[in-house]
């Protein structure tokens, strides 16, 4: 199923890129461009990351692993999963496949899915510069909204996935 | 954390030349990749038997990072080169009703970039008078639910949590544009920093 999606991920994007440059050469040479930038761009923190999942799984049994994130551990685990993933800043890029890294381990759905949501949608790092931007009332209303949301997101992924 | 927030995906300025890096930028960058590469040595010299899982595992997610990542790039390039920026705050004001939100959605989704690079665009959508509801729509969206992020994660974690994340994030999103649209209605207004607005337009 998702070597399915891949493939067709790739026959979409190409697909357009080579439309694209049909269109005009000059508009697809920029795209490339900002492609090689971004996959560069990521590449130490990506590296970083999967060598750091090769390594927790490789070292720590996946029997502690589901001790301590999986079903038996309870709210606790969750709750600190989701805290966690709300006050760090992990690029989701990275932090997909090491929650995923973590769900094959034996980590549950409602905690992995409460690291996922409290990372993309609680922004503690970079509230400071949304406060900037945007003001106070909006930055802090919508982050603390955020929370609230984020955290009965993931207790439905739970409920529906487990 | 925060040390590597220019690092990160950004797409940000597509005409620039090719970076040169030189040699102490480079181990700045892969630092953490020296010390995690230090650690796979000193699990190999200390604990043999552990040896062969590490590399096994390194290897199946490097190989499925970066099957992914190719095409993922390739479509931030894509949405970089063909969806104008400027032009999203036409179309989002207060007036917009469902339109808007639609629009909010999909241009939430399309964008590359992490999310501190979308708050200076919702400022200039709000000065040029764009709906609450539809800057925070299009916030959330560009943080939770980027269509190449959805790719990874329908990767990674399987076509099903990222569809059943992504069915409660949309109407979560809606929901919470329009609470805030109307607490700042009932609290005067925006408090927007008129001289920091200025600086970053």
């Amino acid at each position: 199923m998702s070597s399915i999606l891949t493939w067709s991920t790739y026959v979409i994007v190409f697909g357009a890129l080579g439309v694209l440059a049909l269109r005009d050469r000059a508009k697809a040479m920029q795209a490339v461009k900002v492609a090689v930038k971004s996959f560069i761009g990521i590449l130490p923190i990506m590296l970083a990351f999967i060598g750091l999942i090769g390594l927790l799984l490789g070292v720590v049994p996946t029997e502690v692993i589901s001790r301590y994130l999986g079903q038996g551990a309870g709210w606790w685990a969750t709750l600190t999963a989701f805290v966690l993933g709300a006050v760090l800043y992990i690029a989701s890029l990275v932090s997909i496949p090491l929650a995923a890294s973590l769900l094959r381990a034996g980590a549950s759905v409602t905690t992995i899915a409460a690291f996922l949501t409290g990372l993309m949608m609680v922004n503690t790092v970079t509230l400071p510069l949304e406060i900037k931007y945007l003001g106070k009332k909006m930055a802090l209303s919508r982050n603390l909204l955020s929370l609230v949301f984020a955290f009965a997101i993931a207790i439905m992924i739970g409920m529906v996935l487990q | 954390m925060n040390t590597n927030l220019p690092q990160q995906m950004s797409g940000g300025a597509p005409q620039g030349a090719p970076v040169k890096m030189t040699p102490k930028q480079m181990l700045a960058d892969y630092r953490w990749v020296l010390i995690i590469a230090l650690a796979d040595l000193l699990v190999w010299v200390f604990w043999p038997a552990q040896a062969a899982p590490v590399i096994r595992n390194t290897w199946d997610y490097l190989v499925e990072m970066v099957v992914i990542l190719i095409p993922v790039a390739v479509l931030m390039g894509l949405f970089e080169v063909l969806v104008p920026k400027q032009l999203i705050g036409k179309y989002l004001g207060r007036e917009s009703g469902w339109k808007g939100v639609l629009l909010a959605l999909l241009f939430g989704t399309a964008p590359t970039g992490p999310l501190y690079v979308a708050f200076p665009i919702a400022a200039m959508l709000l000065k040029k008078g764009a709906s609450p509801l539809n800057v925070i729509i299009l916030l959330d969206a560009w943080a939770a639910i980027k269509i190449p992020q959805l790719l990874i994660e329908a990767r990674f974690l399987g076509p099903s949590f990222m569809l059943v994340r992504l069915a409660l994030t949309v109407p979560s999103a809606i929901l919470m544009g329009w609470l805030i649209q109307k607490g700042i209605e009932r609290t005067g207004g925006l408090d927007l920093d008129p001289a920091g607005a200025e600086s970053i337009s």
